[in-house]
């Protein structure tokens, strides 16, 4: 499958990754080559088998609900790009 | 070099037992190691404070009842968050990160005394197969090709855990491996490495790249030294919910050396076409070992294993794509400088533009592109269901009463340092090829040293278990090592 620009730049965007207009067409062959390479999958008959889930066949154990943790203020916000007021501090969300 | 760093984690557990030796002694001799080894760029944040203050609450804690790893000098991924320890898993976007805790697999081995020197080079979010995507720069492996003094990749992405157990730097260092990269890089300098099966060590506290594949393990100088760190790092943990609540034997108990009876299958489909002679003679010659120590050889067939590279870099990007979204410059490590204007997506997208290097950029998009509306079924889950084909052949071969299989580690020697700059990515991701159905499967593969090539460089064997068979894997591995008798070391040049 042959990945164009705009799709290219529709991934970059759903990724959340700034990509300049003209890394674009670089970047579309790349995933086209890597999505060419990932179709030999197609060739697999697949009928009746379940996508795994988990890799070893075990019950995901249940922690009881109580509260573990907590008055981790200062630890949690220890490593912000910008903390203030006790909150991580981003740029204006709502106008 | 001191004579001290040269030891194994073993010999030196021994030596401090009848108090020949102290850490003190030891960890001294490994700082001083690593202080003239930064031409290897293998210890990216050296921690001599932390490392002598630990030799010194070993030392005070000596005695025959001390566990194996007290005292003994150890190197840490730097993808394993250390307290209060810069913890960037090689990348930029973790700028300045100082983690306010530990990782479950790091405190395990502390509590049982080690000591750690520093943190260790690697792959960005251990995405490469040649330690050449960190943003601390490239690894170098110890050895070279003869009298040609050509930079060589230690591999990827554990290659600075690589490049410094194999220089003697450390007596031993922590790996994670999510496609190959303990194994893979072991191989190539020489050492041990054994990824355990899915479950058996925590992930919580490691930073995240596949969820479903990661597994942290050991890198060491021999297979006994494997076994008493693997034995510290592994067991359950509450904090980790996909890992097993399940007994974790004695593994350096297990190394008998005796193999008599145990049934070692060659996969067929590991025979590559245009396999190096040498690689083929590396895996008749390991065959052979195993059959001289009594095991019975069967060929094996594995009809899923071409789909296994192509399964994995669905699965592998889908993963991390979704593990990576955290890094968006709200909670840690590095944000953009904004422009006028800007706002909370434009932050995100020059952050994460700014602070993720190529590959990891091309991995992130490319599992965005696979669980993208229109394309989930197409690409994802399908390569889930070939996911679970490859599990049935290893379950087949091991219904059929096969113990373990060996195939080759790796389908080369070490590389050069930028010889596949201009190869595409798939090229890189062939390295990959003998290692990475075993993460798909969930289970415990260990590389071994067995034998140079022509240009004197390390070549090493994969032998993989059953699942919860790390034990029994360790032992045929025992058996094998001591047939190979590798004992080569690089020539010290740096």
């Amino acid at each position: 499958m042959s990945i164009d620009v705009d799709t290219a730049r529709r991934v970059a965007k759903l990724a959340r990754i700034k990509v300049e207009d003209e890394a674009l067409p670089a970047l579309a062959s790349e995933f086209s080559a890597i999505l060419g390479f990932i179709e030999q999958l197609n060739e697999v008959d697949v009928t009746g088998v379940e996508p795994m889930t988990s890799v070893t066949p075990m019950r995901l154990k249940r922690r009881d609900d109580v509260v573990t943790d907590g008055n981790q203020q200062a630890a949690v916000l220890k490593n912000a790009p910008d903390a203030r007021e006790g909150f991580f501090a981003v740029p204006k969300v709502v106008e | 070099m001191s004579e001290l760093t040269k030891l194994t984690i073993a010999a030196a557990r021994d030596a401090m037992r009848k108090g020949e030796l102290t850490s003190a002694e030891l960890t001294g001799a490994c700082l001083k190691a690593i202080d003239g080894a930064d031409a290897l760029n293998t210890f990216v944040h050296k921690t001599p404070e932390i490392a002598m203050h630990q030799a010194a609450a070993a030392d005070a804690r000596r005695g025959a009842d001390a566990p194996s790893l007290n005292g003994i000098p150890l190197g840490i991924k730097d993808l394993f968050c250390t307290k209060g320890v810069p913890s960037q898993a090689a990348s930029n976007i973790l700028e300045g990160f100082k983690p306010e805790y530990e990782s479950t697999v790091t405190t395990q081995l502390f509590a049982d005394g080690a000591v750690m020197l520093g943190k260790l080079n690697m792959d960005e979010f251990a995405m490469g197969s040649s330690n050449e995507t960190s943003c601390y720069g490239d690894v170098v492996n110890p050895w070279r090709r003869g009298n040609d003094d050509t930079a060589l990749t230690p591999g990827g992405s554990s290659g600075g855990s690589a490049s410094a157990v194999a220089a003697d730097l450390c007596l031993g260092a922590t790996g994670t491996d999510t496609g190959g990269s303990i194994r893979q890089p072991a191989a190539f300098v020489g050492i041990t490495g054994i990824k355990p099966t899915y479950g058996r060590c925590s992930r919580w506290g490691i930073v995240a790249f596949a969820s479903s594949l990661d597994q942290a393990g050991p890198m060491t100088k021999d297979v006994r030294d494997a076994a008493i760190m693997l034995q510290a790092m592994s067991g359950h943990d509450p904090k980790d919910s996909t890992s097993a609540d399940i007994p974790v034997p004695d593994f350096e108990a297990a190394l008998t050396g005796d193999i008599r009876g145990k049934t070692i299958g060659i996969p067929k489909e590991y025979r590559m076409d245009g396999m190096p002679a040498e690689i083929e003679k590396l895996w008749a010659d390991g065959t052979a070992m195993l059959k001289a120590a009594g095991a019975k050889i069967v060929d094996i067939s594995l009809p899923h294993t071409k789909y296994a590279l192509p399964a994995y870099y669905v699965i592998a990007p889908a993963e991390a794509s979704s593990n990576l979204a955290r890094y968006d410059g709200v909670r840690f490590g590095h944000r953009a400088k904004l422009s006028h204007g800007d706002g909370i997506t434009e932050m995100y997208e020059k952050t994460r533009a700014e602070g993720f290097g190529h590959e990891v950029q091309r991995r992130v998009m490319i599992g965005t592109y696979v669980l993208s509306a229109g394309f989930y079924d197409a690409y994802y889950n399908r390569a889930r269901r070939v996911r679970a084909l490859i599990k049935r052949d290893f379950d087949n071969v091991f219904a059929e009463g096969v113990d373990a299989i060996l195939t080759p580690a790796t389908p080369s020697a070490a590389f050069g340092l930028g010889e596949m700059a201009e190869a595409d990515p798939i090229q890189m991701y062939l390295n990959d090829v003998f290692t990475v159905t075993v993460n798909l499967a969930g289970l415990p593969g260990i590389a071994v040293p067995t034998g140079l090539d022509a240009q004197g460089l390390p070549l090493g064997l994969q032998l993989i278990g059953r699942p919860w068979e790390e034990a029994d894997l360790l032992n045929v591995a025992y058996s094998l090592e001591r047939a190979a008798g590798f004992v080569a070391k690089p020539t010290q040049w740096w």
